[in-house]
C-alpha cells in the first residue's frame, strides 16, 4: 500500500493530505450512494414481495436497472421554483437535507480502524450532525411558501426535538457502558467479556443488557428519520407530501437520497452500538467487514418490514410515545444503568 | 501562513459577517439562519481551540434544538416592518447607550482577566487539586473537574435550569373550560380498546323460518358505545 501512496505523495507535495482526504471521502460516498439507489429497488421488492406482488421488473434483468431508470428521469426533469418562494432559501432547503446525512459518515468505523476521521468525541459528532438534519425539512417547508410544506415543517420540528431526546438518553447508557465517545472503542468494548471469551460474542453485545435501550433507539431512529409509521411530516393522504410537495426533479431527489442515506446510517449505528459493528457474533468466525453490512442489511429490511406492516400513527399519538413513554423509559434506564456499573453485579468491569 | 491560522480568520470572518447580519436582516427568518451559522463558525473556532466537546455540544444544543425551536416560533409571526421602524429614532439614543455600557464592561473583563497576561493554554487552566485517575481526551478532563472541583455550582446551575423548565412547564399547562373543556380522547384509554368494548357480534341465521304470525322484529343489534 505504502508503495503506491509513496509517489503519489511526492507529486502532490503539500497538498497530499488535502487530496488523500478528498480520496477516502469518495471511497466512502460513492459507494454509500449506489447502496442508496439500490436501497430504493430493495424496498419496492420487499414491499412488493410483503403485499403479494411482483415489484419492478420491466428495466433490465429482474428489474435491477429500475433505480438507475429513475436517477436518469429525475435528473432531466425540470426543477420549479414556485413564484412565492423564497427562492435562495428554497435552493438551500434539499442540500441542506443532504449534507448532514453524508457529513455524519465521517466518524462511522466501517472495520478495525476503516475509518474517515477516528475523533473521540465520535458518538457527539453524529448526534450533532444528524440533529441539524431537521434544517433541511424546515427551509424547504418554509421557502416553499405552500400551507401543506409549512405544516410537514412544523410536524418535522416537533417530531425530531422531541425523539432526540430519547435518542440522546439511550447513546448516554451506551457510551456509560463503553467508558467512550469513540465509536471504534465503543466495538471493541463490545468484543469483551464473560460470553465473549466462551466463542458467543454475540452475547457479550450491547443489545442483551441494553436490551430497553436497543429497542428505543431503533424506533427513535424510525421517527428521526421520517419512516413509517412515523411519517406524518410527509403524511402523503394529509398533507400531500409535507415539505416535499413543490419540489420536483433533482431537488426532490435530493431530498429522497437523505431519507434512504439516513436510514442507512441509522442502520449501521443500530449496528455499531448495539450489535458489535465489524465483530463476528462467534468465536470460530473472523471479524469483518462483512459482518457490519449483513447487520446494517438486516436493519434495513426491519426498516421497509415496518413500513409494510403498520399505518400512519395519529399526530398526537407520534408525541405521546415519545414524550410519555421514550422519555420516562429512557430516563429511569441511564439510572438503572449507572447503579448497575457501580454495584458489585457490573459485567462492564 | 498555517493552515490553522487560515481557517481561523475564515470561521472568524464568517462569524462576524453573520453576526452583523443578524441584526441588519430585514426578514427575521434569515436572520435566525444567520445566528445559525454564526454558532456554526463560532463553534469552529473553539474545535480549533481543541475543545471538540464544547464545540460540538454548542452545535448539537442551539442549533439542534434551540434554534429550531426558535427559527418554529418566527415562522409564525406576522411581522409589521412599518410599525418596527416607527420608533427607530426615538428608541436609538437608549440604544446607543446600552451597546456602549455593554461593551465598556466586556472590554473591563477581558482587559481584567488577561491584560498583560499571556493567553493561558487550554489545557493547563485546569487545574484539579483531586487526581483519581488520569484522562486523555477532553470530555474527561471536563467531567472530572465538573465534578469535584466545581460540583456545588455545576448542581445549582442545574437546579436553575431545572426551575426554568417546572416555570415554562406550569405557564403552559391550562385546563380549558366551558363550551371548549377537554374534549380530548385520552390516547391511553383508546390504545387499552379491545373490539368486545365497541362491537357486540350476534350470531344468527341467515334466514329467517317462515311462520304463521307476523314476526317480531328478532336479532338484537346492539350498537356499540361510541
Amino acid at each position: 500500500m505504502d508503495a503506491i501512496l509513496q509517489p503519489l505523495e511526492t507529486f502532490f507535495g503539500s497538498a497530499w493530505p488535502a487530496v488523500w482526504a478528498l480520496v477516502k471521502i469518495i471511497v466512502v460516498v460513492a459507494p454509500l450512494m449506489g447502496c442508496v439507489a439500490y436501497l430504493t429497488y430493495f424496498e419496492r421488492k420487499v414491499i412488493g414481495a410483503i403485499q403479494l406482488r411482483v415489484g419492478p421488473n420491466r428495466v433490465g434483468p429482474l428489474g435491477l436497472l429500475q433505480p438507475i431508470a429513475d436517477a436518469v428521469k429525475l435528473l432531466f426533469k425540470e426543477v420549479i421554483i414556485p413564484s412565492g418562494a423564497n427562492k435562495g432559501l428554497f435552493v438551500i432547503g434539499p442540500i441542506l437535507a443532504i449534507a448532514p446525512s453524508l457529513a455524519a459518515w465521517a466518524v462511522i468505523p466501517l472495520g478495525d480502524g476503516l475509518v474517515v476521521a477516528n475523533i473521540n468525541a465520535g458518538l457527539l459528532f453524529v448526534l450533532a450532525v444528524t440533529s441539524i438534519e431537521v434544517y433541511g425539512v424546515i427551509i424547504a417547508g418554509w421557502a416553499s411558501n405552500s400551507k401543506y410544506a409549512f405544516l410537514g415543517a412544523m410536524r418535522a420540528t416537533a417530531q425530531m426535538v422531541s425523539y432526540e431526546v430519547s435518542l440522546g438518553f439511550a447513546l448516554i447508557c451506551v457510551l456509560l457502558v463503553s467508558k467512550s465517545l469513540n465509536l471504534t472503542d465503543i466495538v471493541t468494548q463490545q468484543g469483551q467479556g464473560m460470553f465473549a471469551e466462551r466463542g458467543v460474542g454475540f452475547l457479550s453485545w450491547n443489545w442483551l443488557p441494553l436490551l430497553p435501550m436497543f429497542v428505543v433507539y431503533f424506533v427513535s431512529g424510525l421517527a428521526e428519520t421520517n419512516r413509517a409509521p412515523f411519517d406524518v411530516v410527509e403524511g402523503e393522504s394529509e398533507i400531500v407530501a409535507g415539505h416535499m410537495v413543490e419540489y420536483s426533479g433533482m431537488a426532490f431527489a435530493l431530498f429522497f437520497l437523505a431519507e434512504y442515506a439516513n436510514m442507512i446510517l441509522v442502520s449501521t449505528m443500530t449496528s455499531i452500538l448495539f450489535l458489535g459493528g465489524w465483530l463476528s457474533p462467534v468465536g470460530f468466525l473472523p471479524d469483518g467487514f462483512h459482518w457490519l453490512a449483513l447487520k446494517t442489511a438486516f436493519f434495513l429490511f426491519v426498516f421497509l418490514w415496518v413500513r409494510a406492516t403498520f399505518p400512519r400513527f395519529r399526530y398526537d399519538h407520534v408525541m405521546r410515545l415519545g414524550w410519555k413513554v421514550f422519555v420516562p423509559i429512557t430516563l429511569v434506564w441511564v439510572v438503572v444503568v449507572a447503579v448497575w456499573m457501580m454495584s458489585p453485579l457490573s459485567i462492564w468491569k | 501562513m498555517e493552515f490553522s491560522t487560515f481557517v481561523f480568520y475564515f470561521f472568524a470572518a464568517v462569524l462576524i459577517f453573520a453576526g452583523l447580519r443578524v441584526i441588519t436582516a430585514r426578514n427575521p427568518v434569515h436572520a435566525v439562519l444567520f445566528l445559525v451559522l454564526a454558532f456554526f463558525s463560532a463553534s469552529g473556532i473553539w474545535i480549533l481551540l481543541s475543545a471538540e466537546f464544547l464545540a460540538i455540544t454548542l452545535v448539537m444544543v442551539y442549533v439542534g434544538a434551540v434554534m429550531v425551536l426558535f427559527l418554529f416560533v418566527v415562522m409564525m409571526l406576522d411581522i409589521d416592518f412599518a410599525r418596527l421602524r416607527e420608533g427607530f429614532w426615538k428608541y436609538l439614543p437608549i440604544g446607543v447607550a446600552v451597546g456602549v455600557l455593554l461593551t465598556i464592561e466586556m472590554g473591563l473583563v477581558l482587559v481584567g482577566a488577561f491584560g498583560g497576561k499571556e493567553m493561558p493554554a487550554a489545557a493547563a487552566t485546569i487545574t484539579s487539586q483531586s487526581k483519581p485517575f488520569e484522562c486523555t481526551s477532553n470530555i474527561c478532563e471536563l467531567g472530572r473537574v465538573l465534578y469535584t472541583d466545581y460540583a456545588y455550582p455545576f448542581e445549582l446551575a442545574a437546579l436553575v435550569l431545572l426551575v426554568a423548565m417546572v416555570a415554562a412547564v406550569s405557564l403552559t399547562l391550562r385546563r380549558r373550560s366551558g363550551a371548549y373543556a377537554d374534549k380530548r380522547i385520552p390516547p391511553e384509554a383508546q390504545v387499552v380498546v379491545r373490539h368486545e368494548d365497541r362491537m357486540i357480534l350476534v350470531k344468527m341465521a341467515s334466514e329467517k323460518e317462515m311462520s304463521e304470525e307476523p314476526a317480531a322484529p328478532t336479532g338484537t343489534r346492539s350498537g356499540g358505545t361510541q
